[in-house]
């Protein structure tokens, strides 16, 4: 095709002047991608067209006036002894230029709207996945088989640090993606726990708000299997850079199986309580759900940040009664950026995390809180 | 300071050019207390003008510590907190303190020149809308001191980000939105009353230069959204304070009212930022061509029917939040609608250079490059304004490609084509050319390697406010780098030209440009310290 030939040499050319000027050699994985991606399903090639019929209409504008201008500015010069008219006003033509763009813009109005209905209508869907933005992750609740899990950066700080080699999906990882099916309408409620969120995946041309006290609709039939990433879209504090989104394309039965599998693993878990647990297990646990649930915040030397985070090390709530210190973290405060973690964590990891404060970074209480009484107070 | 030797050649010159001041024989006061009680429109003119260029290079020096952290995937220099405040920080200083006070400098200056004026109709108001603004600069930048550090929620600080959520430096953000607030009113009344008041006989209002009426348009803006600005940011304080709930979605509020609020004044904002511009590049490019300004009045038509249009479309920047379809329909539409009057302006500004007799002196090579590169910034907001299609651009650095197209090599290249094409009427010296030119283009450059790229990194998906990335947009990253420290370091030149210009000699001429038109170019060069003290004779 011819646009992908020039593309090419604009590509090739820049790449060679980026080298060439900064003397490093482009990362492996970058790819100098130039435009929108397609996607994946019909939503997102006709936005991807709509894309394209505006991108050219601004280039054939653009080329017409910036053409006569630089035929003014080489041949109207002064040193070729061009000599200045005095026109300076003309009706017909004034009245010509804004008609013209007029009828352009309608000519452009009429498909976008016809996308955009399509985008609204969200009715009739196979499965309805309530997505949550929490700071710094997100939760996915499947309505109508019960499924439901939290998804959070996968990328390890190291990487992040410069400490170790970054891998091909830096950022772009999480612990556990969304899994849909492919060729069904899936439907998206999508919402938010503290501040606002946005909900992104370029290739299936979905992008909404996920706002505290309401709920978003939003919907995607993906055409093939895969893996397709996105992130965050709206400033949401801190880690707003670091809560991406992974979406699993599954075939029918895939997905079947899938939904077994996390089903069964849900139970596992909730069995888990009933165990007894020893300190040093809590505590290699807790440290586990630290890192992934707390540290963002409070770090992970239990220091916090001074003016946003509280420090847990020596502070006198987690040094004191219990009850107080699980109650903060069950149930959250209101109207700061501490969660109720109650639903995002099960009474082991309850359990096992806040065993860990109690413990950990020098303040050894020596005290052990067990998961069955998490998990009746969870009740 | 160099405008005290400004005034004194002017003094000087007192005996030998006819200025029109003869009954005034009184200069400026000296030392410090001439700046803090001026009310001489081209001394506080000065000083907004001083102003800005300080905002701007320190605004300058955050926008290169995001590219230096930017440089590379990776957190290399700073934690994602600070990263944040110094975008917040950014976006708020360029906004507030460098652009707005610029434009606001430049009105000062030459509106009554350009009238045939005295001074402003309101001095001692004009006075103090300066003098606020150091206070309330101040009060911001400290608080990248205080514990929790500055606001780090994005200039356009949504809820419950910014109140809920906000570090304690929030307060003390809110008290400084008033106070510029109240600057800007204040010195939107002036220009209002000035333009409405203060003409010569004879000066009718469809013959006023085209920057004054741009500027009277773009002051009824200020007045217009200022006050909703305030109501925002009091609403604000209530929440965080006083126990309200209005974006508290818990206690029954609306996170979306706040978008709503903020972005009726913010799109206004944007033209308020643009408007000066269009009226500064519609002085420039007639002179340099030698040619009358093509269509007047539908350029006239055009800026009113501009700021009408930037009343009913700011729901273009909340397409993704979820809107009734008849809402993001009648957004996009009332959006694409814009484009039209901004087409008009375009095509004016073409048919002028069009069998003209053009020279390209510094202020005519930012101005044409104004006219280019802004219009590809309006290209870009066509495109986002087709509301299906901005859901893929929407929060990514698309948008930011977008507005730097229309704010840097927009309103800041009108700025600077504005002091360099008033310079010699200012300091009564040409400034030197080639180090004009050189600086011309050391931005263009630079301008161009920073932001075009971040067209296609926003196309292959990276989103705005993160301070780090995943690998496949780490090549154009380290070229907007690279570009952003060409364009940084190269303002320097911009510095030096000015002041080199104070201090050497080299006497300008009255007109200064040999196509220039206007009652400012009939006073000597430079300008005395009271002009049209009698009325000039308009015909
Ligand atoms: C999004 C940031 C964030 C995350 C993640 C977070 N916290 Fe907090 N946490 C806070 C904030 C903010 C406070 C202070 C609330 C207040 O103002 O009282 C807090 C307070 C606390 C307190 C009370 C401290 C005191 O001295 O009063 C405890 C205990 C606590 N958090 C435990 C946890 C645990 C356990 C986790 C992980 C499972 C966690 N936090 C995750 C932000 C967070
Ligand atoms: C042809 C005229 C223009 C159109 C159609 C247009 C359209 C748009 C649209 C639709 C957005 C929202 C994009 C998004 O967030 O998804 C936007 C953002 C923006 N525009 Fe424009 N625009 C135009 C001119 C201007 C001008 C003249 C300025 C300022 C000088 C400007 C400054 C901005 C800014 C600052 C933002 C980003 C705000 C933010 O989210 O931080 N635009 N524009
Ligand atoms: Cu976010
Ligand atoms: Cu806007």
């Amino acid at each position: 095709m011819k646009r992908d030939l020039s593309s090419h040499i604009l590509l090739s050319f820049i790449k060679k002047l980026a080298v060439f000027l900064l003397f490093i050699a482009p990362s492996t994985y970058a790819d100098w991608q130039l435009n929108l991606r397609e996607g994946v399903t019909e939503i997102s090639r006709s936005v991807y067209s709509l894309h394209m019929i505006i991108f050219w209409i601004c280039v054939v504008i653009a080329v017409v006036v910036f053409g006569v201008m630089l035929w003014s500015v080489i041949y109207h010069r002064k040193s070729r002894g061009a000599k200045a008219q005095n026109f300076h006003e003309n009706v017909y033509v004034e009245i010509a230029w804004t008609i013209v763009p007029i009828l352009i813009l309608v000519g452009m109005a009429v498909p976008a709207t016809a996308t955009l209905k399509k985008m609204y209508d969200s009715s009739e869907s196979d499965i309805d996945i309530q997505v949550t933005g929490y700071q710094w992750k997100w939760r996915y609740q499947y309505l109508e088989s019960g499924v439901d899990f939290f998804s959070s950066l996968a990328t390890p700080i190291e990487q992040i640090q410069g400490e170790s080699e970054k891998t091909e999906n830096y950022l772009l990882e999480v612990d556990n993606p969304l899994v849909i099916p492919v060729g069904k309408k899936v439907r998206f409620l999508i919402t938010a726990n503290d501040v606002i969120h946005s909900w992104w995946v370029p290739d299936f041309a979905v992008k909404k708000d996920a706002i505290p006290g309401f709920i978003n609709e939003s919907w995607v039939k993906a055409e093939h299997t895969g893996i397709y990433r996105g992130q965050c879209a709206e400033l949401c504090g801190k880690d707003h850079g670091f809560m991406p989104i992974v979406v699993e394309v599954k075939s029918q039965e895939d997905y079947q199986l899938w939904l077994k599998d996390q089903q069964l693993a849900q139970a596992e878990k909730a069995k888990s309580a009933e165990k007894r647990w020893t300190l040093d297990e809590l505590m290699v646990t807790g440290k586990e759900v630290y890192m992934k649930s707390c540290a963002a915040c409070h770090q992970a030397n239990g220091e916090g940040v001074p003016g946003a985070f509280p420090a847990l090390k020596g502070s006198p709530l987690v040094q004191g009664d219990p009850g107080a210190h699980i109650d903060v973290v069950l149930n959250g405060k209101a109207g700061t950026a501490m969660q109720a973690f109650r639903d995002q964590l099960s009474a082991t990891e309850l359990a096992a995390v806040i065993t860990y404060e109690r413990n950990a970074w020098g303040d050894s209480l020596g005290d052990i809180i067990s998961p069955s009484q998490i998990a009746k107070l969870k009740q | 300071m160099s405008a005290t030797e400004q005034t004194v050649s002017a003094d000087m010159q007192h005996g030998e050019v006819n200025t029109q001041d003869t009954e005034h024989h009184h200069g400026p006061a000296k030392g410090f207390s001439r700046w803090l009680f001026t009310t001489n429109h081209k001394d506080i003119g000065s000083m907004y003008l001083w102003f800005s260029l300080a905002m701007f290079m320190t605004g300058g020096c955050m926008a290169l510590l995001i590219r230096m952290e930017l440089f590379q995937p990776g957190l290399q220099m700073m934690q994602p907190d600070f990263f944040n405040q110094m975008t917040t920080m950014h976006g708020l200083i360029m906004v507030f303190g460098a652009v707005m006070p610029a434009f606001v400098g430049l009105a000062n200056w030459m509106i009554p020149m350009m009238i045939g004026a005295p001074d402003m109709a309101l001095p001692r108001l004009n006075n103090w809308s300066f003098w606020i603004l150091p206070f309330a600069f101040s009060m911001m930048l400290f608080t990248l001191f205080m514990e929790g550090g500055a606001p780090n929620f994005g200039w356009t600080f949504y809820a419950p980000l910014s109140t809920t959520y906000a570090p304690p430096s929030v307060t003390f953000f809110i008290f400084a939105v008033h106070m510029m607030g109240i600057s800007s009113i204040m010195g939107a009344i002036n220009v209002i009353v000035t333009i409405l008041n203060m003409r010569p006989k004879g000066m009718v209002m469809m013959k006023l230069p085209l920057f004054v009426w741009t500027w009277l348009i773009t002051a009824f803006l200020l007045i217009l959204v200022m006050p909703v600005l305030a109501g925002v940011v009091t609403m604000m304080l209530m929440d965080i304070h006083f126990g309200t709930s209005f974006f508290s979605a818990a206690g029954g509020g609306d996170p979306v009212l706040f978008q709503h609020v903020f972005w009726f004044f913010g799109h206004p904002e944007v033209y308020i930022m643009i408007l000066p511009a269009f009226g500064v590049v519609s002085e420039i490019i007639p002179t340099f061509s030698r040619k009358k300004l093509f269509g007047y009045s539908s350029m006239v038509y055009a800026t009113s029917s501009i700021a009408f249009l930037s009343f009913i479309v700011w729901a273009h920047h909340m397409f993704t939040v979820g809107m009734p379809l008849a809402g993001e329909l009648f957004f996009m539409f009332a959006t694409m609608l814009i484009a039209v009057p901004t087409g008009v302006k375009v095509f004016n500004w073409v048919a002028t250079m069009f069998r003209g007799s053009m020279t390209f002196e510094t202020p005519m090579l930012f101005a044409i490059a104004f006219v280019v590169l802004f219009s590809i910034g309006g290209f870009s907001g066509l495109m986002l304004a087709i509301a299906p299609v901005d859901f893929q651009y929407h929060d990514t650095y698309f948008v930011v490609a977008h507005f730097h197209y229309v704010l840097v090599p927009g309103s800041v290249f009108s700025i600077m084509a504005a002091a360099y094409y008033w310079l010699p009427k200012w300091t009564g010296n040409y400034y030197n050319e080639k180090m004009g030119k050189l600086h011309f283009w050391l931005s263009f450059i630079g301008i161009n390697i920073t932001f075009f790229p971040m067209h296609f990194v926003g196309l292959a998906g990276m989103p705005r406010r993160i301070p780090d990335y995943a690998l496949q947009f780490a090549d154009f990253n380290a070229v907007s780098s690279v570009g952003a420290f060409i364009f940084g370091f190269s303002q320097l030149l911009f510095i030096y030209n000015i002041v080199s210009c104070i201090r050497t000699k080299n006497q300008a001429t009255p007109e200064v440009w040999e196509g220039a038109k206007g009652l400012e170019w009939t006073v000597p060069s430079p300008a005395p310290y009271h002009t049209f003290t009698t009325p000039p004779k308009v015909d």
